[in-house]
């Protein structure tokens, strides 16, 4: 399995990925940005899913930008 | 009651819109965007869910949708982001006063204003714009639907002749957006404002400037800079969209209610809207040129229109015909220059104006009738 959280410049990108995982049947839980990572957008994004490449597919496919995906181990 | 002021502001709002905006009140509470917890995401989701229902209906993205707080300002953003001294601006004689003011002003300030004189009875030539628009040209600012005489430009024609000579065009679709069929894609417009009170059946307050795929948003100075949430370690503007072009706490509530409305819109289809709208001014038109002393302010030849009807009465002020419609008949219109004095100069009804009918997604064929009945004993007494 494979967790992270992803980023994004505008919480505009953070609500299109969220619905655009949903959609594709991903996990996924909308976060407050973790203060660790980034003073990006306030809103980030949670997943869990088997490969974090999944992930990236369909956010690519669904014209997502992102500006950092970080996995937790 | 009787409204016919539809025009200016639709009346009522469908049910649902209201309970958007209550939803946003009473549970979506949270700041957009700004603080992560589930309140404001949730605020964030209602206004997220409105720009894409606005793309989607406009053939867009759901990020180059830019939300603003009218037409106006949608439309001011438009004109002031990309014109500099120097550059070449072309407009119709047609214009509202949202895009005569800004750019009488700019003309002030040494960008070169070229007004295409429209014919006496409101229709716009392409072939007026075409030798107005030179390779010089950077903006050309066209209105989609008059807001007096309701006639359809030819907003594709001339973004086709504006794009040859490298120039962009904007489309004021104030009186166009929720009424007609509107593909920006198809009809090649590079930034296209609208408002969320009118046609998108929306609370006042709301609006947009939808970005075309193909503009640089690098040529777009945006009109207030500030708070966006992002990138809130650097004391410079984003650059990317939306956030370049929408700064401070958005209007969620308004928002909320604009993105209903807009669903309710797509759900009843903006063709049979249109239709709908085309028949009743069809049998409006038809009874105001039987009803003697009445001018009708339109072409005489066929033209297409949104459902709006202007008209004057002879020995009859406008003023005296809208009030006496309110007081005595309960019907609700709107008269005068509608802000728009360089269209009713062009139509040969300035100062003094018309008098203007518009009715909407609501109203009935049986209020036309009586709308009709009154008109006739307003004018002849």
């Amino acid at each position: 399995m494979s967790n992270g959280v992803i980023l994004f410049h505008t919480t505009a990108m953070a609500m299109k990925a969220e619905k655009a995982l949903t959609r594709a049947g991903y996990p996924v839980r909308l976060v407050p940005t973790p203060r660790e990572y980034s003073s990006d957008c306030g809103i980030a994004l949670r997943f869990t899913v088997v490969g974090k490449d999944l992930v990236v597919g369909v956010l690519e496919s669904s014209g997502v930008e992102i500006s950092a995906l970080h996995e937790i181990k | 009651m009787i409204y016919l002021d539809n025009a200016a502001t639709t009346w009522p709002k469908p049910p649902e819109v209201l309970k958007a905006i209550a939803y946003v009140l009473e549970q979506a509470g949270g700041n957009p965007g700004r603080s992560g917890h589930r309140l404001s995401i949730a605020a964030a989701r209602v206004i997220y869910d409105a720009r894409e229902d606005i793309a989607q209906l406009f053939n867009s993205e759901p990020e180059r949708v830019i939300f603003t707080e009218n037409v106006t300002y949608a439309l001011n953003l438009g004109i002031y982001g990309i014109l500099k001294s120097g550059d070449h601006v072309v407009t119709s004689s047609m214009e509202h006063n949202s895009v005569m003011r800004p750019l009488r002003d700019l003309e002030k300030r040494g960008v070169k204003l070229t007004v295409v004189q429209s014919k006496g009875d409101g229709t716009v030539n392409p072939a007026e714009f075409a030798k107005a628009i030179t390779t010089g040209t950077r903006l050309v600012v066209l209105i989609h639907a008059s807001n007096v005489t309701g006639v359809i430009m030819p907003v594709a024609e001339v973004a086709k002749i504006a794009h040859r000579a490298g120039a962009m065009i904007l489309v004021d679709a104030a009186q166009s957006a929720g009424v007609l069929p509107i593909d920006i894609q198809a009809m090649d417009i590079d930034l296209f404002g609208f408002t969320g009170h009118k046609g998108p059946l929306g609370p006042t307050g709301t609006g947009a400037l939808i970005i075309g795929k193909n503009v640089d948003t690098n040529q777009i100075v945006p009109l207030v800079r500030g708070g966006t949430g992002s990138q809130s370690e650097k004391q410079e503007q984003p650059e990317f969209l939306p956030d370049k072009f929408e700064s401070g706490t958005s209007n969620a509530v308004g928002i909320a209610g604009l993105g209903v409305g807009i669903r309710f819109v797509r759900e009843k289809g903006v063709k049979s809207i249109w239709e709908h709208e085309k028949n009743l001014v069809r049998v409006l038109r038809e009874g105001l040129s039987v009803i003697k002393g009445v001018k009708l302010c339109c072409p005489a030849t066929p033209f297409e229109s949104v459902g709006i009807v202007s008209f004057t009465a002879q020995g009859k002020t406008v003023s005296e015909i809208g009030q006496r419609l309110d007081e005595e008949y309960d019907i609700m219109t709107r008269v005068g220059l509608h802000c728009a004095p360089a269209a009713h100069q062009t139509i040969g009804t300035f100062p003094q104006g018309t008098v203007r009918l518009a009715p909407g997604i609501f109203t009935t064929m049986d209020e036309i009738k009586q709308a009709l009945k009154a008109i006739e004993k307003v004018v002849q007494s």
